[in-house]
């Protein structure tokens, strides 16, 4: 492992190089045992109250793009992430950080669709934060959310938890966010009307956790399916085996994604979510999810296995077999 | 850029069909063996492409080849083949007071001789732009007159004529503030380099799919003529490839070394004589220095009269000098297809993607980063 010396790009990215960064510096700072487990939202009991609790910042280029903007993408990123801990969200924070000259008519577009967002997602901004900066300082708008939402009694969602035999479910098409974000930053005109996946995925999840069986669900989001379930991976001690024929990845999506050389196990998502479930309750799961319209193209992409060495690999289409590792640096700048 | 519907029939799902690829590797057992009674118990076939080492193991079929059967990586990644003295110049340009380096995103991680590159530059205050094509880089150039902007050249006849592209336009344009390096290299004359080493074991080259859609199949004939080596044109998708060490195992089989085209749906035997036009236009072919071999006359490319005013080595006179290779480092031997990334001491240890020692790890498309990225 590097030692630490300055941050990189790479730190932002989500995949190996953030890990060392929380790792070295925000754990050795910031230990506790709600913190440890390192997974979308922390768990706090209040008075009783199992909550679930999440933060978030958005710094995407350019703020507005096919399918979403980063107000739509900052709101339910934090939903998803409260979600996926089996948390119904309850309220959210929105502090923004603005820079000087930015246009009002931009950022009353941002606020209705955040409006919009969290309207869908039955949540309400409940407390915000403004600050302006100077031209220069920042890129346009930054935005941070924070949310609680009330963990059910008898629900315990966690990586750890996740069993040899469990099959994994991916929630549907991935790489849309990346691909649509990346196309609209570098005016790249590609075609094939690729949009951003944002969307609260609150009541698709509510509707699976109503099946018995699920024992963990991730947020596929920088760092993509391939650095999730590396996480998992870690924290279970099994070995995650996928199927890439079975990953869901739209025509439109992969040929954009072999034009530009990115691979779409690693590209992010911002309305997908990874499942882990016992096997005798993936078809009941499957059902609830495609019941969604955010989830009508979810499928079993593999298993998780117990092995010597655990790692990540990937049966690939032609009858081979390889490794995934996590997201190694930056695959882009700034997606989400 | 093309559109998805025109690139679906370069990946469409047939090209990863699991019954195909099979058949195909059912056919390569008997020809493999076949072949490797010819050629003495082993068979080497040479990706001379970076995009074919990566593709190749992102497809995990190296574990499904025959057991006699090898596939070496040769010098086919652009950034890899980039000598230290080349990078050290790129550096020494973007220490350039007020300069905007422009440049794909692969050279970023690439190290100088004191351990620099231009991520570290970028942290010291450098204006380093990643882009997708130079022609944006000619667009910043227009959008901010006052400024000197710079284009990191480097590739093979793939890069050199979008390059050239570039440059022409920014000529047109009348743009003073726009030059390119043009450290190039061809890859027959590469070639050539590899067979007229005696210890060559090299039984057949699997040729770079996207350099041969420009400069056609005439260039390789020497390989099949002169040195009697099979040479097999391949395209980037599993079956591609598995169709063209196929290709390859028949002609070691047969006896008869050719150059066939495999990838015949994107290149033609004459291959694109536009492209072609334009690189003879801007460029020149000139020695060039490789890293691990040295500078060899007659394997790259350099600005011609008509544009040596848009390189940026002579416009700001950056000298040359030749550096070492980082120590302990094999890079210069993966290269020449005479180690695999896991024979380096370094390999998985010292060097690893984030924190790389040489280039084959460093750039997307080099040997050690594939090894290490899919394990194989």
């Amino acid at each position: 492992m590097a030692v630490f010396q300055k941050v990189l790009l790479g730190h932002g990215s989500g995949g190996r190089l953030s890990r060392e960064l929380v790792e070295q510096v925000f754990l050795k700072s910031f230990s506790n045992p709600a913190l440890l487990p390192l997974e979308d939202a922390a768990e706090v009991t209040l008075g009783g109250a199992r909550l679930a609790f999440t933060t978030d910042s958005y710094v995407v280029t350019p703020v507005e793009f096919p399918g979403a903007d980063i107000g739509r993408v900052a709101v339910c990123g934090t939903v998803n992430d409260l979600a996926v801990k089996g948390a119904r969200p309850a309220a959210l924070s929105a502090g923004f950080i603005l820079e000087e000259g930015f246009p009002a008519a931009v950022l009353k577009r941002i606020t209705a669709s955040m409006r919009r967002a969290a309207d869908e997602a039955g949540v309400s901004i409940v407390t915000g934060d403004t600050k302006v900066v100077e031209k220069g300082h920042a890129d346009g708008i930054f935005i941070n959310t924070s949310g609680i939402g009330l963990i059910p009694k008898g629900r315990r969602l966690t990586s750890a938890a996740v069993r040899d035999g469990d099959v994994i479910i991916v929630s549907g098409n991935l790489a849309d966010h990346g691909v649509a974000v990346m196309n609209a930053r570098s005016k790249l005109g590609l075609e094939g009307g690729i949009k951003s996946d944002a969307a609260p995925l609150n009541r698709m999840i509510e509707a699976a956790l109503r099946r018995p069986g699920v024992r963990a669900m991730r947020d596929i989001t920088r760092g993509g399916l391939a650095t999730v379930l590396n996480e998992v991976s870690g924290a279970c001690g099994l070995t995650a085996e996928v199927e890439e024929e079975q990953v869901p990845v739209s025509p439109a999506a992969r040929n954009a994604c072999a034009l530009l050389g990115l691979d779409p196990m690693y590209v992010a998502n911002e309305g997908k979510i990874a499942l882990f479930a016992a096997p005798q309750a993936a078809a009941g799961v499957l059902a609830a999810l495609r019941a969604d319209k955010y989830g009508r193209n979810a499928v079993v992409v593999g298993r998780m296995v117990k092995e010597k060495k655990p790692q990540v690999r990937l049966n690939t289409a032609i009858g081979g077999s390889r490794i995934m590792l996590m997201l190694e640096g930056e695959q882009l700048p700034r997606i989400c | 850029m093309k559109t998805s519907s025109s690139t679906e029939r370069f990946s469409s799902p047939l090209w990863r069909d699991r019954a195909l690829a099979a058949s195909a590797l059912s056919e390569m057992e008997g020809l493999a063996a076949a072949a490797a009674s010819r050629t003495g118990g082993q068979v080497n076939f040479m990706e001379v492409c970076g995009t074919h080492t990566m593709a190749i193991a992102a497809s995990g079929m190296r574990r499904l080849f025959p057991k006699v059967l090898r596939m070496l990586s040769g010098p086919g990644c652009p950034v890899c083949v980039t000598s230290q003295g080349d990078i050290d110049r790129v550096l020494a340009l973007a220490a350039l007071p007020g300069v905007i380096i422009t440049t794909f995103g692969d050279m970023m991680k690439v190290k100088g001789s004191k351990g620099l590159d231009l991520n570290s530059m970028r942290e010291r205050g450098t204006d380093v732009r990643v882009v997708y094509s130079p022609l944006d880089a000619v667009a910043i150039a227009a959008a901010e007159p006052a400024r000197q902007v710079v284009f990191i050249g480097v590739g093979f006849e793939t890069t050199a004529p979008v390059i050239a592209g570039a440059v022409a336009r920014a000529k047109k344009a009348g743009l003073k503030n726009f030059s390119s390096t043009a450290f190039f290299k061809l890859v027959p004359p590469a070639l050539e380099l590899l067979l007229s080493d005696p210890e060559n074991r090299i039984h057949g080259f699997m040729l770079p799919g996207h350099v041969s859609a420009i400069i056609g199949l005439e260039p390789y004939r020497f390989v099949s003529k002169k040195y009697g080596v099979p040479c097999v044109v391949t395209g980037f998708e599993p079956l591609d490839i598995l169709a063209g060490v196929n290709m390859l195992l028949k002609q070691v089989v047969s006896g008869h070394p050719s150059v066939e085209d495999e990838y015949f749906r994107a290149v033609r035997e004459e291959g694109n004589p536009a492209a072609l036009k334009l690189m003879a236009e801007v460029f020149e072919v000139c020695s060039a220095s490789w890293r691990a071999i040295g500078t060899v006359k007659a394997t790259g490319l350099e600005f011609s009269k008509a544009y040596a005013s848009f390189d940026a080595v002579k416009r700001f006179k950056i000298p040359y000098s030749d550096a070492p290779e980082p120590k302990g480092c094999l890079c210069g031997k993966i290269l020449l297809g005479k180690a695999l990334p896991p024979d380096c001491p370094l390999f998985g240890r010292a060097c690893s993607p984030s924190s790389a020692v040489g280039p084959c790890m460093v750039s997307s498309e080099g040997a050690c980063a594939a090894w290490f990225k899919y394990g194989n």
